[in-house]
């Protein structure tokens, strides 16, 4: 029996579901206890499991952060929260200099099953510092893994497959969306890191996105459908590592590829995937890979801007158009 | 029947204060000492035939304090300290030939060529290296006693940093949370004087590291930290304090380094007259000293020890030079405890 769930319900039953499972998984974080977390995704959690595994920490991300990568050296699996990975620039450092460092500088002495996990993205008018993805940053490091999901079903399974992975895993959600809804399942099931989901089927064109943007690629592709384009859409759901080999398959089908990406333009998510169509899909492209990103500025606060900023239906149609050679 | 000549006992010198500590401590403290002081040398003289690369800082000058821990407490406890780190791997009990191999890069090193010089790790020997950005093992070695605690242990994690590292932020976050939530946590900063090339007294207005810990009302003192036994009475009193659940500990643990922050620094910040009044309380010379005073020893009894370090770091160098260096695939080995994990490889 599927029931309906709000994404931040079934990150609450993913925690909760692999803390039952598991004595050695703990929260900690701002906020995530006696609060019931910033967003309400612990909800509940702290009188379930109590303050030994329900913790709340002072603002302290580089603090708490650290304290979360020795205690999965010494055996636990802490599930860290960032009340936005825009705060978790401050424990940079412990995210890329140790936690993705440990197994290789310890030559397999030492894990670090660890998950970090909060919101990403804008999210309204909140201007410059809070609006920020980091999916691209992580990823290029070696030693993380990085998830990037909004769907309540998919969201669930991939954060219980982050939880008992042996590898330290970020994990980016939606602050913007951790009231949508969706099916999930009743009892026990997963979903693998690192395999794209095709989200609705196509033929004329490939968009391939992740996180919030995924519902601005499916409103486009919608919209497409109208007009007699028939799009593809692929969710990645993984960063890293990347589902190549169902983006280069759509590739191949459709000739065509626009990637739907809120991070900046620079060294990007998109940029990625550009580079591995064009060495191992060049052959079948028929038009040149193109790419819907945030602008190439900092976001400012009136609404106007935030327009102009982030990619939305209106702009990923045309850049579908765009690469079909058709006039909008 | 051939007659029996008697070896020369050692005796206690005359006037000589009683030890405070049996002949089997001083022994050890004194083989500890010795045996990082001369493989420390070696990685010096391997470093200057350019067989050991990267960065290399030695610990010599500041023996005691490995020795003084490790006395002090349990080997289930953890260790957790910074690239300076060679000493304090070998208090763990890391063999000298699997340090000499890392060093050199081998396959038969300590992590199999993949640390070097500042990261050594060692489960079986708790010891959570070997770490290379300064400050940082602060909140890990918080996180490590973290989950002692959680555990239901009564273990402790020693968490190591240099003065230098006393400035940096992580260890104030981690002071808070550690008395906060009552971590068995022991922290020693290892003053030797020197961030790199700027003086204590040049980082902050606060010279008296010990007394940052006050701020958070936690226990801290400052010890000598040239002879193994004041270490070893700090952190024995620490230890039973953090023990009884009461929480972390602080100790700044005053030492001195005779080299260079790494061999490239000649350290021209400092006097001779300042080195010169350090070695002359130097841990191995001022240990080597009692253990005669004391009559625990004769002069040739520790010349066998001598020739036992010497033959142990010869053999150590030996087996260094030839061991294998790594296969080049071992680089795609432990980036991901996934085994199949999908690699960019164009």
């Amino acid at each position: 029996m599927a029931r309906i769930l709000q994404l931040r319900e079934a990150l609450l039953e993913a925690m909760s579901e692999e803390m039952r499972r598991d004595e050695n998984v703990f929260l900690m974080g701002e906020e995530v206890a006696q609060y019931n977390g910033a967003y309400k995704v612990s909800k509940g959690m702290l009188d379930e499991f109590g303050e030994k595994r329900v913790i709340d920490t002072p603002i302290a991300e580089l603090g708490f952060a650290g304290i979360g990568v020795g205690a999965a050296m010494n055996g636990l699996r802490p599930i860290v929260e960032f009340m936005t990975w825009n705060f978790a620039v401050l424990a940079f450092d412990q995210i890329v200099n140790n936690a993705a460092k440990t197994l290789s500088q310890s030559a397999g002495e030492f894990k670090c099953p660890i998950v970090f996990r909060g919101p990403s993205g804008a999210a309204g008018q909140l201007a410059q510092q809070h609006s920020q993805t980091f999916e691209a940053w992580l990823a290029n490091c070696p030693g993380l893994k990085v998830i990037s999901c909004i769907d309540p079903y998919e969201s669930k399974g991939l954060l219980k497959s982050a939880i008992r992975d042996d590898d330290p895993i970020c994990m980016m959600e939606s602050e913007m969306l951790y009231g949508m809804k969706g099916e999930v399942p009743e009892g026990e099931y997963l979903i693998p890191i690192g395999v794209a989901a095709v989200k609705r089927e196509g033929t004329d064109v490939t968009i391939v996105s992740f996180n919030k943007m995924i519902l601005e690629s499916l409103k486009a592709a919608e919209e497409l459908a109208k007009e007699g384009i028939s799009a593809e859409v692929i969710d990645l759901r993984t960063i890293r590592p990347l589902d190549h080999h169902t983006i280069v398959e759509s590739v191949k089908k459709t000739n065509r590829l626009v990637v739907v990406d809120e991070s900046w333009p620079f060294a990007g998510v998109s940029a990625e995937i550009a580079y591995e169509v064009q060495k191992y899909a060049f052959d079948y492209l028929d038009a040149p890979v193109t790419r819907v990103n945030s602008a190439d500025t900092s976001l400012p606060y009136a609404a106007v801007f935030v327009e102009e900023y982030l990619p939305n239906p209106t702009k990923i149609m045309k850049a579908v158009k765009e690469v079909m050679y058709t006039n909008a | 029947m051939s007659a029996v000549v008697d070896k020369p006992k050692a005796k206690r010198k005359s006037g000589t204060p009683k030890p405070k500590y049996s002949k089997d401590q001083y022994l050890s403290w004194y083989e500890l000492m010795l045996r990082i002081r001369r493989l420390e040398e070696r990685a010096l003289l391997a470093y200057s035939q350019q067989k050991v690369r990267g960065f290399c800082h030695v610990y010599i000058g500041q023996e005691a304090v490995a020795a003084g821990i490790e006395s002090a407490i349990r080997p289930q406890d953890a260790i957790v300290t910074a690239y300076r780190q060679h000493g304090t791997a070998l208090g763990r009990g890391i063999a000298s030939r699997e340090i000499l191999a890392e060093l050199y890069g081998k396959a038969t090193g300590a992590n199999k060529g993949k640390g070097g010089s500042m990261h050594f790790f060692s489960a079986a020997h708790r010891y959570f290296g070997g770490n290379g950005i300064v400050g940082a093992q602060i909140p890990i070695g918080t996180g490590i006693a973290f989950a002692e605690k959680y555990k239901g242990t009564d273990n402790l994690c020693v968490t190591m940093f240099g003065d230098g590292a006393a400035r940096q932020g992580a260890l104030h976050e981690s002071f808070n949370m550690a008395m906060a939530w009552k971590i068995p946590v022991l922290y020693i900063c290892e003053n030797n004087g020197y961030a790199m090339g700027t003086s204590v007294g040049r980082t902050s207005n606060v010279p008296d590291i010990y007394k940052l810990g006050l701020g958070y009302d936690m226990p801290s003192e400052a010890v000598d930290g040239m002879n193994p036994e004041s270490v070893h009475e700090a952190i024995t009193k620490a230890a039973a304090h953090i023990r009884a659940g009461k929480g972390p500990y602080f100790l700044e643990i005053k030492t001195y380094r005779y080299k260079g922050h790494s061999v490239s620094d000649p350290a021209k910040y400092r006097t001779k007259d300042e080195l010169n009044e350090y070695r002359a309380m130097d841990p191995t010379k001022t240990t080597e000293q009692k253990l005669l005073d004391f009559g625990f020893v004769t002069e040739e009894e520790l010349q066998a020890i001598k020739d036992m370090i010497k033959n142990e770091v010869e053999e150590a160098t030996k087996f260094a030079e030839e061991s294998p260096f790594p296969d080049a695939s071992e680089l795609y080995t432990h980036n991901y405890s996934q085994k199949d994990y999908p690699f960019i490889m164009d």
